[in-house]
């Protein structure tokens, strides 16, 4: 067994180097899907979670506490929930969107959409009040007034943008249980390391999951240096 | 500049990007969804790399892209029962004939056949060699409530679980007793994921035969087959179209076109060579012709006993007027 994964570790090295086509394609794919699952949970996350921060009203605590709770939401409760509804007896069954890269996307989106609302929120009640005033007082709309505040906060919530993408990309619930790990379609990094693993092919799925590390790492590395240059 | 300025053109552009992304991708679906013939499988056919090797055979001469999902012949049916698939490939007779006669299924052919073996560690503690399956099953209980050995149960509802369990019951044990003994323990996990881990805890499992050849080959287990004979080992596996009266969305051309690829002289070969090159042995034997000829071999009268439904593989009221698959 130990030479065998020595030998997976030297041909997993020979996937990446040689740009093999398997690798490259899930990765593009991988990156494709959560990179298109975070402008769409941004859609509808960021006016959202602007709202949230910018406004008062009752039971705001209670819906901040909702989004925070959230934020670790299980992926394979939010996949069995999503399932339930994108099967074919499910409200959207005539969809036929079980088993394809939409079901992941739309999953993945939902995801992450806590964790852009929770971050965004927080980041656009920490922007000084007054820059709503003065917006206003210099005749801005409720609309211009939230471009402005958005203005003020626009790296905490590119950071929270980021966030979701890094939990996008590195979760397999979702990706496993409404796309079903079909080979040129659903197939994306997290699904393919853990069915390769058990199919006993070591190297693919080392070669794999060094990618996605590199991904999550360079992600976070980003949102380190953003950090500092904040400071 | 806008009213919103470069905020506003930046939202714009995402917006934009995400609509012409997922837009996209919906159109390439419908382009593709035509085509596409939806399969849930059992994780022994998928792990053993044969269907692969079926799906570029048949892709090169049809214009049907192949999607398999690997999940275990109880989950593949569920799928299958929901219309969340279109055709199955499993290897469980007794609900095959349930899934039949619940009005699910159309045009069962039976494709392969296999043997199950019992494989422990190469000590072999429970001295299991080359007896009886129930022999050895009693030999390995025995075994495991004094201490000395552990048996890992698939314990997940698919075809080599159900054989497995009425290994046990033919062997007189109860399930539930077995359950809530130490020894036992259930895996909830596929073919090759439950070799693995019964490798690590050196103990005994069921396994098909090609998954084991192919694990033991590539050197990812030490595991030996143990106990391999016997018509109690059989192991079948089957097709079936999902019933397009039932769920009109199901691609039931498409599954006939891929189960009569399935029974024809270049899928049966397909079938009979994977592997011989690798394992110096097949790991499915293809079971169209043996059952057509019907020689009275002692298989193909055991495929009959243990596979057949009211004496034959689909009976006629589940044909769906396909009769040159069953000619």
């Amino acid at each position: 067994m130990f030479w065998e994964v020595i030998e997976a570790f030297r041909k997993a090295v020979e996937l990446i180097v040689s740009f093999d086509s398997t690798v490259i394609e899930i990765t593009l794919r991988s990156i494709f899907l959560s990179g298109t699952a975070t402008l769409l949970s941004a859609l509808w996350s960021l006016p959202l979670g602007i709202m949230i921060g910018m406004k008062e009203f009752l039971g705001k605590s209670l819906v901040k506490s909702v989004f925070n709770a959230l934020l670790g939401v299980p992926t394979v409760a939010l996949g069995l929930i999503l399932y339930l509804i994108l099967s074919k007896h499910g409200p959207l069954g005539f969809l036929s969107w079980l088993y394809s890269p939409l079901a992941i996307m739309l999953g993945q989106a939902i995801l992450i959409s806590p964790i852009l609302i929770s971050f965004v929120a927080s980041a656009v009640e920490a922007v000084d009040p007054q820059v709503i005033d003065l917006a206003k007082t210099l005749g801005a709309s409720e609309t211009e007034a939230s471009v402005a505040v958005l203005r003020e906060s626009r790296e905490p919530v590119f950071l929270a943008i980021v966030a979701g993408f890094n939990r996008a990309i590195a979760e397999l619930g979702i990706a496993l249980m409404l796309g079903g790990n079909i080979v040129g379609w659903t197939r994306v990094l997290t699904t393919t390391i853990a069915l390769e693993t058990g199919r006993g092919n070591l190297a693919l799925a080392i070669a794999l999951s060094t990618i996605l590390l590199l991904i999550v790492f360079s992600v976070s590395i980003l949102i380190n240096l953003i950090e500092r240059r904040r400071r | 500049m806008g009213r919103f300025g470069v905020l506003g053109k930046i939202f714009t552009l995402v917006a934009a990007v995400a609509i012409v992304s997922v837009g996209g991708t919906a159109y390439y679906m419908q382009v593709l969804s035509s085509n596409r013939l939806i399969i849930s499988t059992t994780t022994s056919l998928f792990d053993t790399g044969v269907l692969d090797k079926i799906e570029r055979h048949f892709e090169d001469t049809h214009s049907i892209d192949l999607n398999f999902l690997s999940v275990g012949t109880g989950l593949a049916i569920k799928f299958a029962e929901r219309g969340d698939v279109d055709m199955i490939l499993v290897h469980a007779p007794t609900k095959e004939f349930a899934f039949l006669e619940g009005g699910y299924g159309l045009c069962r052919k039976i494709v392969a056949y296999n043997f199950f073996t019992i494989v422990g560690p190469e000590a072999d503690p429970a001295e299991i060699a080359d007896v009886s399956p129930e022999e050895a099953l009693t030999r390995i209980a025995n075994a495991g409530r004094s201490g000395e050995t552990t048996w890992v149960s698939r314990g997940d509802d698919s075809g080599t679980h159900i054989k497995e369990k009425g290994l046990w019951n033919n062997a007189g044990f109860d399930l539930t007793t077995l359950q809530g003994e130490s020894w036992y323990i259930e895996a909830g996990a596929g073919m090759g994921e439950t070799l693995l881990i019964t490798e690590e805890h050196s103990a005994y499992t069921l396994a098909d035969m090609g998954t084991y050849l192919k694990y033991f080959n590539d050197n990812l287990i030490t595991l030996r087959s143990l106990v391999t004979q016997g018509q109690p080992l059989l192991n079948v596996y089957s097709a079936i179209a999902v019933n397009r009266t039932l769920h009109s969305n199901a691609n039931f051309d498409g599954a006939i076109a891929f189960i009569k690829f399935l029974v024809s002289e270049e899928g049966q070969q397909v079938i009979n060579d994977y592997g011989q090159d690798l394992y110096g042995q097949g790991l499915f034997f293809p079971a169209a012709r043996l059952l057509e000829e019907n020689t009275n071999s002692t298989l193909a009268q055991w495929i009959q006993e243990f596979a057949f439904l009211n004496g034959c593989e689909c009976p006629p009221e589940y044909q769906n007027g396909q009769f040159q698959l069953y000619s």
